[in-house]
């Protein structure tokens, strides 16, 4: 998949749902990631931090944005990406991620468009807000 | 329990990981990623890639590789069942790859408190580099601290 050819401000880009998170796709983002924190994976430890039940990496709903931006741009023209967290992602949440271009700038003798970027839940809530620039070819 | 304002300026051991294709192909399964590029060497090098890229927010994963990468939490006085993630940020100087072994130096930058200390905010900022201290990402985080029962 690739970028519509002509980006211009209100642009949406393609939306990318993701299928229920699992227990297993969060013990293996622990593993792959590195982030160790048993509040994702051990029940009984996000249940004394006063959690209903384990819930997922922050990082996790980021690496999902960072694959919408990577299907529809080359990585190579990623200049940054950032997020607020906004909201808690349970287990078997369904996110959805969308972009939308806010702005297009020349910097740096480069053509840039910047993207508003939202992971949203099946029932509204919003996890996951930031922004990303990507230079275009 | 008040994070300690001393916190700010301190400077953490640097890490470095050496970026491993298999680790890349597992994290790129873990992110349900579909795209070859990131986990199949002949697809990374026929899109014109000299190894399997590292995809854009991989590179916490090089601070982690630290026996214990929350001690320094402990340090200043947070307990981790409190902690959530408030944000993260990457300003990407270039691609990585495969092959590498990358550095991540980090400082704490700032630490402040709102809702009367009910919620503390630390700022972590990450440089990684290179073998030759060339710069390859920018990394700023906030963690936010959990204090219930306390101010307003």
């Amino acid at each position: 998949m690739s970028a519509p050819s002509e980006l211009t401000v209100g642009t949406e880009l393609p939306a990318l749902k993701i299928d229920p998170i699992s227990r297993t796709t969060l013990s293996l983002f622990a593993g792959a990631s590195g982030d160790v924190n048993p509040i994702h994976l051990d029940h009984e430890i996000a249940q004394a931090a006063g959690m209903p039940d384990v819930f997922a990496q922050g990082m996790l709903s980021m690496a999902y944005l960072a694959r919408l931006l990577t299907d529809l741009f080359p990585q190579e023209q990623l200049r940054s990406y950032g997020v607020k967290f906004a909201a808690i992602t349970p287990v078997k949440a369904e996110p959805t991620c969308t972009a939308v271009v806010t702005s297009i700038d020349e910097v740096d003798g480069e053509r840039r468009a910047t993207l508003a970027l939202t992971v949203t839940l099946a029932d509204g809530t919003v996890t996951l807000t930031g922004d990303a620039v990507v230079a275009l070819a | 329990m008040p994070v300690s304002p001393d916190a700010i300026g301190m400077r953490l051991q640097p890490v470095s990981m050496d970026i491993e294709r298999g680790r890349l192909a597992a994290f790129a399964r873990a992110t349900g990623s579909t795209d070859p590029v990131y986990s199949d060497l002949e697809a990374a090098k026929s899109a014109g890639h000299r190894d399997l890229p590292v995809p854009p927010t991989f590179l916490m994963a090089i601070e982690m590789e630290d026996p214990d990468p929350f001690k320094w939490i402990r340090e200043v006085g947070i307990d981790m069942n409190y902690v959530l993630h408030g944000s993260q940020h990457y300003a990407y100087h270039r691609l990585a790859y495969a092959g590498e072994r990358l550095t991540a130096a980090s400082t704490i930058t700032d630490v402040f408190s709102k809702k009367g200390g009910a919620l503390e905010f630390v700022i972590k900022k990450t440089e990684i580099t290179d073998e030759t201290g060339g710069p390859v990402a920018d990394l700023t985080q906030t963690i936010v601290v959990r204090n219930p029962g306390v101010g307003a």
